[in-house]
């Protein structure tokens, strides 16, 4: 049985990570910025578990626990001030939501 | 041998008068406050006393005594210690001081009275004997100079004693400023002698002066300009010529001011210091002249400004810088005795004078213009009587203690070693014009009509507090010359005697005294009876008596047919408005143009601000990036990342 060599993997990690990132860059809605945000975070997990499996080591996979537990709390609070937020102002359009400045 | 052992304990009592009275004064009640001023100075003068009494049993070898204290400063070789010494002219200068201030203290109880600030002033009272009885006891130059220094700021503080007064405040700041000037030569005549004798100890330095071989001696150019450099300090300290300014616009301080320090004690620092400085001295002949040059220039025109002045504390004021001239001229022309005579002589009724003229103001309701005077006389009669005697002291009339001390100083100027006959003529018409204002003052005061409202102004004689200190100084005026009497017929100098060891223990060898001339006592008494001196004081009563007795109308028609020197005097020589054009303006226009414009303003503010503004501008660039926009905040974000990992991977070759 031939071994899906590891470099498949982080070219997919990088992949999905590139596409999260122009989503993020380039989207306007607020919760498929979420939604980017949340596949950059899985995209880094594929890689670091590729990498635990090819050195056989766990490390990679307690981290990937850690990036888990933190990517759900991540999302209660952010799914919670998108709420308040589209209570407040009406609107998920990111644009429309600049008050964070000088 | 208590006191001798202890000497600090004389300077340590006002020191902590002052502190008290300063410290906690507020509350305290007047009996408080006086009782701790007073009793501070009394207890020092009584520690005088004492002093004297063990100085007398004090063997003549072991004069003059030192006792250092403690190392002051040490840096390398140059080394200070607290160190307090006694000699004669120290004696004679303590008992001066404190005796003086002691009856200034009463005199103050009195006259400052109803003003506010009371235990302030008496603070400040303490605080400058203090310090004028360090500079009087020091063993060291630089000690000597702390006292210096310390009275300075004491007159500046007492002359700004009313500091709401605009007037007040400005000469305050002048007496400190002026001083100041002469105190930069003093400080630099102090490193020099450091340098030149690696030593700031009064014996140290003396005795190197008296045991150096003629191949080893110190140069005379160096001690010349020693010399100078610490008679500058005497110059302003003294107001000579021509740093004198300040001292009568210190008369804007409270009249006991003016009688301490600005008449009795600081003013004649400076005569102390050249005295205690006389083997320098005597060793150089040009600072010598140049001191005697001073001096009687200052006493002749001095004297000359006093002739018009019109406001009495102005006219005891010149008359003051005049007499500080005489002693000068004394010390210059080698009769150091006699000018130390003179400044004892002088605090008696120079200080009289000015406390007599507090009463007199204090009759008038404050008022110091002599115009507005006139017949006071019969109203307060022991003030009258007593400014009386001083006047006839000052003016140099037989058997008063001013007649003997300057009668010494214009024989030693006309016969002395160092005899020059112009500063002679100068002395004596100056004597003539002392004599001439100082009965014009006494005139115009006490006798004549009154020429004030008696309906407004309830002239009346000062409480006992402030009469007592007058009659006791009034008899010191009177007999205090004594000490000279038995000379004038033949007999023992007795303070040239008891000053002797002093002026002669370190003086250069002689070139042979010159054989004494034997007299016949009555000779020499009639001799100084009917000598110049005597005969120009008395022309001077005369004329002073036919101008504002005989035919008041004289002066005016006087000053008018001589309008241009009137007025010249008048406006005291327009001194006051030459240094005004041309030091003050140009300072102001350097100070103004060149320091506050270009250099605060152009470089120092400039630097600054140009470094904030730098700051703000490109901040206010810069904050254009935080635009609000989430995804621009994303996109920098992204390209940091970016960057991070090119940086990572490219130039920091962490690529496996």
């Amino acid at each position: 049985m031939s071994i899906v060599p590891i470099s498949y993997y982080l070219v997919l990690s990088a992949i999905l990570f590139g596409l999260a990132i122009v989503a993020f860059v380039f989207k306007r809605n607020i919760i498929t910025i979420f939604m980017a945000i949340e596949l950059m975070l899985n995209a880094v997990n594929l890689a670091f578990v590729a990498f635990a499996r090819a050195h056989n080591q766990l490390d990679g996979l307690v981290f990937v626990f850690f990036v888990i537990v933190v990517a759900a709390a991540e999302s209660a609070v952010g799914l919670a001030i998108i709420i308040t937020l589209y209570q407040n102002r009406q609107t998920l359009n990111i644009e429309r939501i600049n008050l964070l400045k000088f | 041998m208590f006191i001798l052992d202890h000497l600090w304990i004389i300077i340590a009592l006002p020191l902590v008068g002052s502190a008290i009275n300063g410290l906690l004064g507020k509350n305290f009640s007047k009996t408080v406050v006086n009782s701790v001023g007073i009793g501070s100075i009394a207890l020092a003068f009584l520690a005088f006393v004492e002093l004297v009494r063990e100085f007398a049993q004090l063997p003549a070898e072991q004069i003059p005594w030192v006792k250092p204290y403690f190392t002051w400063i040490t840096a390398g070789q140059f080394k200070v210690d607290f160190s307090l010494q006694v000699d004669q002219l120290t004696i004679v200068m303590l008992g001066v001081v404190t005796f003086v201030s002691l009856l200034v203290h009463v005199y103050s109880t009195g006259y400052m009275a109803h003003e506010e600030g009371y235990y302030r002033f008496f603070s400040y009272l303490n605080l400058f004997v203090f310090f004028m009885l360090t500079l009087v006891l020091a063993a060291n130059v630089v000690l000597m100079f702390v006292g210096w220094e310390g009275v300075g700021l004491c007159s500046y503080l007492l002359i700004g004693f009313w500091f709401l007064k605009q007037s007040a405040i400005s000469a305050g700041k002048k007496a400190f400023i002026t001083t100041r000037i002469g105190d930069f030569g003093f400080t630099i005549g102090i490193l020099l002698l450091f340098w030149t004798f690696k030593s700031v100890d009064f014996g140290t330095i003396f005795k190197q002066l008296a045991s150096a071989q003629p191949a080893a001696a110190v140069p005379t150019g160096i001690l010349t300009t020693i010399c100078l450099l610490l008679f500058t300090g005497a110059i302003g300290k003294s107001a000579q010529l021509p740093l004198y300014v300040w001292l009568p616009d210190a008369m804007e301080g409270p009249t006991p001011v003016s009688a301490l320090i600005h008449a009795a004690t600081m003013v004649t620092a400076g005569v102390y210091m050249v005295a205690r400085m006389n083997p320098l001295f005597s060793r150089a002949p040009i600072a010598m002249f140049v001191v005697a040059l001073i001096g009687a220039l200052t006493a002749f025109y001095a004297a000359t400004i006093g002739l018009v002045q019109t406001d009495i504390k102005k006219v005891l004021a010149y008359s003051t810088v005049s007499q500080l001239g005489y002693m000068f001229l004394g010390l210059g022309v080698g009769a150091y005795a006699s000018g130390v005579f003179h400044l004892m002589t002088h605090a008696f009724f120079k200080g009289l004078l000015f406390l007599a003229a507090g009463s007199v103001i204090h009759a008038m309701g404050g008022d110091q213009e002599m115009p507005h005077m006139g017949g006071l006389r019969s109203k307060i009669p022991i003030t009258f009587w007593t400014m009386f005697i001083a006047t006839f002291a000052i003016a140099g009339i037989p058997g008063f203690a001013g007649f003997f001390s300057k009668d010494e100083i214009l024989e030693a100027a006309r016969s002395g070693p160092n005899a020059n006959i112009w500063l002679w003529l100068l002395g004596l018409i100056g004597a003539g014009l002392t004599s001439f204002y100082m009965f014009r003052l006494i005139f115009l005061t006490f006798f004549g009509e009154p020429r004030y409202d008696e309906h407004k102004v309830h002239v009346h004689e000062s409480p006992s507090n402030m009469t007592v200190p007058l009659i006791l100084l009034a008899i010191l005026a009177t007999v205090g010359g004594w000490v000279a009497a038995p000379h004038l017929v033949g007999g023992t100098e007795y303070f040239d005697k008891f000053l002797h060891p002093v002026f002669t223990m370190y003086a250069p060898a002689a070139v042979e005294a010159p054989p004494e001339t034997v007299e016949a006592p009555g000779m020499m008494l009639l001799h100084a009876l009917a000598g110049y001196p005597v005969l120009i004081a008395l022309a001077g009563l005369l004329l002073a008596w036919w101008f504002y007795i005989k035919s008041p109308q004289t002066p005016k028609k006087l000053a008018d047919s001589l309008r241009a020197p009137y007025t010249l005097i008048l406006h005291k020589y327009y001194v006051d408005e030459l240094y005004n054009a041309a030091i003050i303006q140009p300072l102001l226009w350097i100070s103004t143009n060149v320091l506050w414009h270009v250099m605060d303003e152009g470089v120092i503010d400039g630097t600054v601000n140009g470094v904030a503004r730098v700051a703000r501008e490109s901040g206010s660039e810069l904050r254009e990036i935080q635009s609000g926009n989430a995804r621009s905040y994303a996109t920098w974000v992204v390209i940091g990342a970016v960057g991070v990992t090119v940086l990572m991977l490219g130039l920091w070759g962490m690529v496996r």
